[in-house]
């Protein structure tokens, strides 16, 4: 009904409905989010405070400061909307008279900034620093760069969280009476609502030296020693992961599977398919989309974590969640924390949108 | 299918998740300090030390007052929310919903990094008890419309169009007849949100500032691993509330679906 | 049926944006008759009720309702009430506390409104069910308890919004004949919504038909059947076959007419509604005023021959379709089955007659 732009009557009610969620969303995380990209330009110390109209009393000072702010903000708006009034001549005619101006403004207030200690420095040492990206030697053995490392974690995560779960989504898709069916979901998601510090703790338990897998396996007598490689390592964060996420992994692929009409498996079968590759055939390419919404939903938050990987993970398998933690709460260095958190958020967004784009030929159908 | 093997891996799968949570009760009760098999015996002692601790009492206090908190406003914003999106299309309607879930895609972290950048820098406030209730209420919100999206979406748009047709205004027919309609979906949100609250870590650890919530407090267990099975008695006690509080919401969501006459869809999300 | 039309719309006029669903109505519905909007999907027969009823502005005109503008009079303030298309009957209620939902704010003592509940339920056939889960009903009861829920109310216009198209055939044939019985009953307007040209003629004792947001033609049902004044509303109602034609003379209340096919005939001015064309025209005739005539029958009027195209058998009718020379598309004919009558198979040469005062004479 919308017809280019108009708005219904109820149209108008839903957003007023809607104002009070959004402008809460937009406080407590649309203006932090914009902080910490301003943030993640502090350097720690680099501050040197004296630029433009040094020599003027403080609140001209100060006002020239702003306007020249101001200006070098607003053109670029005021650029676009000379452009959309459509007019060449006049778009033409004002770059040439603006375009100098606002770069002048542009370089002025970046000589401001950086007296406020403005710069890409924190940036720089996200990319040089061998911790993050290259790796180092340390003690003897390797180090993979924390940035790799997480991301290897998240994916192998990610892909055992998932492989693991479209069986199960599978089968209460197809082979659970339609009754049961929310009862099987619940009962999937029944993990999930309890406490994820205290599920961690039980991984510990469950993994350690002489925890419960150990003293079962040497009382069983399947083993003599315990096994070391279960805990303080990368391992068992994978493995603690793959169950706090297995819930998220299930349901969109579930959500999927459940879309498919099912005559089409039936007419697969008609048409000369056996069970296997009627799956592969049909099954399979309909519930992509679940997939990628399973992957992403494990994904994305993984690379997050750093409760799991401090508590289980030892000293080697710590990830880069634990760096930005470390600089905000101990080493008292937002800048380069902001700059490494979306340094990893970029990075998240850019496999994630790898991803996607590579199966957009299952995706199209949307 | 002859060989019901996805059967048999469904129901390994389900021990696989529900093992180390079925471990809580066995050790909280288990007489030794070591958690590991063989068990020593039967006693209680881990939840009577429990009982003993005044800093366990007021991380207690607080998780429960920010949890409720939390779960009231998330719940209000939720029905706005829920309700703004049932009712018709206006541009960047997908936008502005899509912003309000945000939280959900975000790795807590960063919601963390960005939360305590706003608190200190930019209000310049001490981290405290309500700077957690806030940011748990961003973080719910999502949680609550999700669920409140469904008790609208299954409302017919015209109960309210003939309650003002019968003489009703449209608050009083928002009051009479949608809002005793979508209540389980507003009591589920509010269980769930609770649920969420009352777990969260990293947020509230970020945050926390002189306040202790419950998760923080066990957090700063974790060195001493002699207290394993303190830990252990907490554990079950919040697993049997989370559970029992899940339960609760379930059937609430479904004795709501019962009343209003619809099809079961199949839970929350 | 009093002088002033209760309801009284003028040169009404709704936008929906770059949409334009109501375009420039006038209409008058007097008080005490059974009136439909009849039309397709997407004429505006429905925007037009909301908008009596209340729930949309106009864009512009006016819409009085017993001599009062309703201008700014929102529809919890109206003299109407709605029976919806989903009946909107509330689920967390019993039948009488929906029955009783209006009267939240009636001074009335709860003995007199359990009394006017009870009534109301009975006027509709519901005796008893005052107690029951209202979301426990079949479609017609919920129907029933949505029009008791309104009449209760004692509006001045009772608004109905494709009220049956809900319910199985059965159902609707029976709610048909009680809306009807109701409507004497309670001797109040009612207005009804529908795209069942059935339900409409039966029902109603004025029709307006509505195509894209105008009405193209309002009249009795009678009227509307045998003078449609357009094509559109001749295909609308019933099922007719169109002939060119071309207007020879025309005389005293007396016009000639050439038709393809069926030769020359003469009709009365009433014959052509929108008055006469002179030149290319186009003659409708309705299906069941074209006869076959059979083995041994004769007749005094002008007939032609032609042969069977097509047979359906329907137990009651038989519906031929006869080609004839001259014509391209066949003529549909319907015929009563009498004993005696034979169905005639297709291939078979026949005869037709027609009546030429069911001519219709319209707009080529």
């Amino acid at each position: 009904m919308a017809a280019g732009g108009f708005i219904s009557d109820d149209g108008k009610r839903a957003f007023r409905a809607l104002l009070p969620p959004f402008v809460y969303a937009v406080f407590l995380l649309a203006i932090p989010l914009a902080t910490v990209v301003v943030v993640s330009f502090q350097m720690r110390g680099a501050a040197t405070g004296e630029w433009l109209g040094g020599a003027l009393p403080a609140p001209a000072a100060t006002a020239l400061r702003i306007m020249v702010l101001l200006y070098a903000v607003t053109l670029p708006f005021a650029f676009v909307l000379i452009a959309r009034a459509g007019q060449i001549g006049r778009v033409i005619r004002f770059l040439l008279l603006a375009l100098p101006l606002w770069v002048a403004a542009l370089w002025l207030s970046w000589s401001y900034l950086a007296t406020l200690g403005f710069g890409f420095g924190n940036y720089a040492s996200v990319f040089t620093d061998p911790i993050n990206i290259r790796g180092v030697l340390r003690d003897g053995s390797w180090l993979p760069g924390l940035l790799p490392r997480s991301l290897f974690v998240s994916i192998t995560v990610t892909a055992a969280t998932v492989i693991l779960a479209y069986p199960i989504a599978y089968f209460i898709s197809f082979r659970v009476a339609p009754e049961n069916k929310s009862l099987w979901i619940f009962l999937i998601t029944i993990p999930f609502w309890t406490s994820y510090l205290i599920r961690i703790f039980l991984w510990k338990v469950i993994l350690g030296y002489s925890g419960v897998v150990n003293t079962a396996l040497t009382g069983i007598g399947i083993i003599d020693e315990p096994l070391t490689f279960i805990l303080y390592n990368v391992n068992a964060v994978i493995i603690t992961l793959a169950h706090a996420y297995a819930p998220f992994a299930i349901l969109p692929i579930y959500v999927a599977l459940e879309k498919i009409d099912r005559s089409l498996k039936e007419a697969s079968r008609d048409l000369g398919e056996d069970r296997f590759t009627t799956f592969l055939r049909v099954t399979l390419p309909l519930s992509v989309p679940g997939i990628v919404a399973a992957v992403l939903i494990v994904f994305i938050p993984t690379i997050g974590d750093y409760v799991t990987p401090e508590l289980v993970g030892g000293s080697g398998g710590l990830l880069i969640a634990n760096r930005i933690q470390s600089l905000f709460l101990q080493v008292n260095d937002p800048g380069l924390g902001s700059a490494l958190s979306l340094v990893t958020m970029a990075t998240v967004g850019i496999v994630a949108l790898a991803f996607i784009l590579s199966l957009r030929r299952w995706l199209k159908r949307l | 299918m002859k060989i019901p093997a996805l059967r048999i891996y469904a129901f390994i799968y389900l021990v696989f998740l529900f093992a180390p949570i079925l471990l809580l009760p066995i050790f909280a009760f288990n007489e030794g300090r070591i958690i590991a098999f063989p068990l020593s015996g039967f006693s209680t002692r881990w939840f009577e030390a429990l009982w003993e601790r005044p800093s366990l009492h007021s991380a207690v206090q607080s998780s429960l007052i920010i949890a409720v908190l939390t779960s009231i406003l998330a719940t209000i914003f939720g029905i706005f929310a829920a309700r703004g999106g049932a009712l018709a299309n206006f541009p960047f309607k997908g936008g502005i919903i899509g912003f309000i879930m945000l939280p959900l895609v975000l790795p807590e972290i960063i919601l963390a990094v960005a939360l305590l950048v706003l608190v200190t820098k930019v209000l310049g406030l001490a981290p405290n008890l309500y700077t957690i209730v806030l940011a748990h209420t961003l973080m719910c919100t999502p949680y609550a419309t999700s669920i409140l999206n469904g008790a609208f979406a299954n409302l017919d748009r015209s109960f309210e169009e003939a309650a003002m047709d019968l003489g009703e205004s449209r608050w009083s027919a928002f009051r009479l007849v949608t809002l005793p309609l979508v209540m389980p979906g507003i009591v589920s949100a509010m269980l769930i949100s609770f649920i969420i609250s009352l777990d969260e870590f990293i947020v509230a650890f970020f945050l926390s500032g002189n306040v202790t919530t419950l998760p923080v407090y066990i957090y700063g267990l974790r060195r001493q691993s002699d207290q394993l099975p303190i830990i252990m008695a907490l554990g079950t006690i919040l697993v049997v509330l989370s559970i029992v509080l899940l339960v609760a919401a379930e059937i609430l969501r479904r004795r709501g679906l019962r009343r209003a006459g619809v099809e079961d869809s199949g839970g929350f999300l | 049926m009093s002088g002033s039309p209760l309801i009284s719309l003028r040169g009404v006029n709704k936008h929906f944006g770059d949409y334009h669903a109501l375009r420039d109505i006038n209409l008058d519905i007097r008080a005490g008759e059974f009136f439909s909007l009849l039309g397709p999907s997407g004429c505006g027969k429905t925007t037009l009720l909301r908008t009596i009823a209340g729930f949309e502005d106009l864009s512009s005109g006016t819409l009085m309702i017993d001599g009062r503008d309703m201008a700014n009079v929102p529809a919890n303030e109206r003299p109407t009430n709605m029976v919806f298309q989903s009946y909107a009957i509330f689920p967390h209620l019993t039948v009488a506390q929906n029955v009783a939902f209006g009267l939240r704010r009636d001074p009335r003592s709860k003995a007199e409104k359990a009394r006017a509940v009870a009534e109301a339920l009975e006027m509709v056939g519901l005796a008893g069910y005052g107690a029951r889960a209202a979301h426990a009903l079949s479609g017609g009861q919920r129907q029933r308890v949505a029009l008791a829920r309104a009449l209760i109310l004692q509006p001045k216009v009772l608004l109905l919004d494709e009220p049956l198209s809900a319910l199985d055939k059965k159902m609707r044939e029976q709610m048909q004949v009680e809306l009807i019985r109701l409507q004497r009953n309670v001797g109040i307007t009612f207005i009804l919504v529908t795209h069942d040209q059935e339900e409409a003629l039966v029902m109603s004792d004025r029709i307006a038909v509505m195509f894209e947001g105008s009405i193209g033609q309002m009249d009795d049902p009678e009227t509307l059947y045998r003078r449609p004044n357009s094509r559109r509303v001749a295909n609308f109602i019933g099922k007719m076959n169109f002939l060119p034609a071309e207007v020879l003379t025309e005389a005293g209340g007396r016009v000639t007419v050439e038709v393809t096919g069926l030769g020359k005939g003469e009709i009365t001015r009433e014959q052509a509604p929108t008055g006469a064309p002179s030149g290319p025209a186009v003659v409708g005739i309705r299906p069941e005023t074209l006869t076959i005539l059979f083995e041994g029958e004769t007749t005094e009027r002008r007939w032609v021959d032609g042969v069977v195209d097509e047979v359906v058998y329907y137990g009651d009718m038989t519906y031929y379709d006869v080609r004839i020379p001259g014509v391209a598309e066949p003529l549909n004919l319907s015929m009563r089955n009498v004993i005696g009558r034979p169905v005639l198979e297709v291939g078979t040469p026949t005869r037709i007659t027609w009546d030429e005062r069911s001519l219709v004479l319209l707009d080529a």
